[in-house]
């Protein structure tokens, strides 16, 4: 299809006095990989639910392949897969039977094999669920969601308790993935999880869209100053202090310097302040050790749109578990 | 009930019970593994049975004092004790095993996953009561072998009224299980209302006074409960002539109460 796979409008999710998700509108494009990034307790998990048609929505619309999700969430169910952040099996059903388990509920389904070696736990698939590790518990939750060869999946939050190995495992997997066609929604509080996957995504804070577009254009728009990094041997360093110190007054692309520790000084200014601090230390003659720009990550961009370090933000849970207005 | 399901459903473009039978299959053998549930609705009535009937002193001997004529005569009182039996059978799959088997899966959100699949949740719940009637029958099966080889228990006077009276008692105790299984938020919830409900039941069922021993008191009340009206009208099937109108009609009223206010009730996270 041509149209967007997701089409969301102006939703809004309340609990009570709680709004959960305050106005969220994004559309996602055929075979991409749309994230959406944001904080714990953003809203994030209410808003794919209520897209999925899981919840009931408060105001705006849902379309999910054309279909409206809130009126008629059964129409997508046979193309849309779903991979939820705690739900989990039966202790005691093995890997392989689950996944040949969903591929019976599903009209065109993934051959189980396959899927099971795609995602690496052929050699598991006789283990019960209780006996597995959190890597395979995720894998094989990645595996039911897409069991039913479904056109959309969302995955929400599928590297969260994994070591490091296992999370970047997991992401060449979600790209083998998406290489197989499939459009992937994936929520994510992980940074770099959404730099590194998405396409598109938006940032949500508080319920609300404040940054849309791709990682790369989101960190390139930013208007904050850049930082270079020098480094210089002992002798030199109080030297080098002068020049820069120097250079903040008199070039007008260098606004700042800061010592750091071991002889690094840090200095900010426009994007061409590197080529500021270069021509000036020449002249000098003072030839740093070591010399870096400071990598811009999604991290810059919320604290720009928010004002708030993207760092530790509370670790409220979203309210997941909530009963009310759910679909059965 | 796959095949009419899926035929009514199909207009509206999703199936709903497709892979039904899969998901039966694989809800047994889950069941299965999980030792506690066949132990308790496969072999625990038997256990009783033999238990009671070789344990405790002169169950095995014709009744003193029932004259020629009554019911009771000439018949042992581990004889009486099948009908209760087979009531406590009923009860303990409808009470102990099927509310926390499904109140662990919403509390696991194994019903809310499902929710997000062309299988409707419906589907979860509905296997759990074809495995508990299935498997309740041939724990029944099971005692009544054993019964009748090892107590000489004499053959049921009213079959029809016996399986009438199983088939009620399995239906009534089932929406009672399912409504305990509506109710309870969590598995340790749903454990402790079954147990609150499961031996009051099992006392008007008569499991500590059965058939002739039950006091007049505990057989007023207990005719009008599920379970005790499933034991009264059992124990008719077996040794009586008449048929148990009154514990017949009991049993279609309470599951006619209680099946709508599970299906009200039920939530599926």
């Amino acid at each position: 299809m041509d149209g967007p796979v997701v089409e969301v409008s102006h939703l809004r999710k309340t609990y009570g006095d709680k709004v959960a998700v305050d106005d969220v509108s994004f559309s996602v494009r055929p075979g991409e990989i749309f994230g959406i990034l944001g904080p714990n307790g953003a809203g994030k998990t209410t808003a794919v639910e209520t897209i999925a048609g899981m919840r009931r929505a408060d105001g705006g619309t849902t379309r999910v392949l054309g279909h409206d999700t809130q009126r008629d969430p059964g129409a997508v169910r046979d193309r849309l897969g779903i991979q939820l952040q705690e739900a989990t099996l039966h202790d005691r059903i093995t890997v392989g039977e689950a996944v040949r388990l969903f591929a019976a509920f599903y009209p065109r389904p993934a051959d189980p094999d396959d899927l099971l070696a795609l995602l690496d736990l052929t050699e598991h698939a006789d283990k019960q669920f209780r006996n597995l590790s959190g890597g395979q518990k995720q894998r094989l939750s990645i595996a039911l969601a897409l069991v039913g060869n479904p056109e959309v999946a969302i995955l929400d939050e599928l590297t969260t308790g994994l070591d490091p190995q296992a999370r970047r495992s997991t992401w060449d997997l979600v790209d083998r993935v998406r290489a197989t066609g499939v459009t992937i929604l994936l929520v994510t509080h992980f940074m770099d999880e959404a730099e590194r996957l998405c396409d598109r995504l938006v940032v949500i804070d508080a319920g609300r869209v404040v940054a849309e577009g791709t990682p790369r254009g989101l960190i390139d728009g930013l208007q904050a100053d850049r930082t270079v990094v020098v480094r210089f041997a002992e002798g030199t360093a109080a030297p080098a202090r002068a020049v820069l110190d120097r250079l903040t007054e008199t070039h007008p692309d260098v606004h700042g310097v800061a010592p750091g520790s071991d002889g690094e000084v840090a200095v900010t200014g426009s994007r061409r302040v590197l080529f500021a601090v270069m021509p000036a230390l020449a002249e000098a003659d003072l030839v740093p050790d070591d010399i870096r720009t400071v990598t811009r990550t999604l991290e810059d961009v919320f604290l720009a749109v928010t004002g708030r370090t993207y760092a530790e933000q509370d670790d409220e849970d979203e309210p997941a578990l909530a009963t009310e207005g759910d679909r059965s | 009930m796959t095949a009419t399901a899926t035929a009514r459903r199909r207009p509206t473009g999703t199936s709903g019970w497709r892979g039904f039978g899969r998901l039966l299959q694989t809800e047994f053998l889950v069941w299965f593994r999980d030792l506690a549930s066949p132990f308790f609705g496969v072999v625990f009535p038997t256990v009783v049975l033999v238990g009671v009937g070789f344990l405790i002193p002169g169950m095995r001997d014709p009744i003193q004092g029932a004259p020629p004529g009554s019911v009771w005569y000439q018949v042992t009182p581990i004889a009486t004790y099948v009908p209760t039996i087979l009531a406590m059978a009923v009860g303990t799959a409808a009470l102990t095993v099927m509310p926390v088997t499904l109140a662990t899966y919403r509390e696991k959100g194994v019903l809310r996953r499902l929710s997000t699949t062309p299988m409707r949740p419906q589907g979860i719940v509905a296997a759990h009561l074809v495995i508990n009637a299935v498997t309740t029958s041939v724990g029944v099966v099971l005692a009544l072998v054993v019964a009748a080889v090892a107590f000489d228990v004499p053959a049921p006077t009213q079959p029809a009224v016996l399986v009438l009276a199983f088939v009620l008692g399995l239906a009534v105790m089932l929406s009672l299980g399912m409504v305990v299984a509506a109710l309870a938020p969590r598995a340790s919830a749903a454990n402790g209302i079954a147990m609150s409900v499961y031996f009051p039941m099992l006392l008007l069922a008569g499991v500590w006074t059965p058939g002739p021993a039950m006091p007049d008191l505990i057989q007023e009340i207990g005719q009008f409960s599920p379970l005790g009206a499933a034991s009264q009208a059992l124990s008719a099937g077996w040794f009586d002539d008449g048929f148990p109108t009154l514990q017949v009609v009991v049993m279609v009223v309470w599951t006619a109460l209680l099946l709508p206010l599970a299906v009200r009730l039920f939530r599926w996270s």
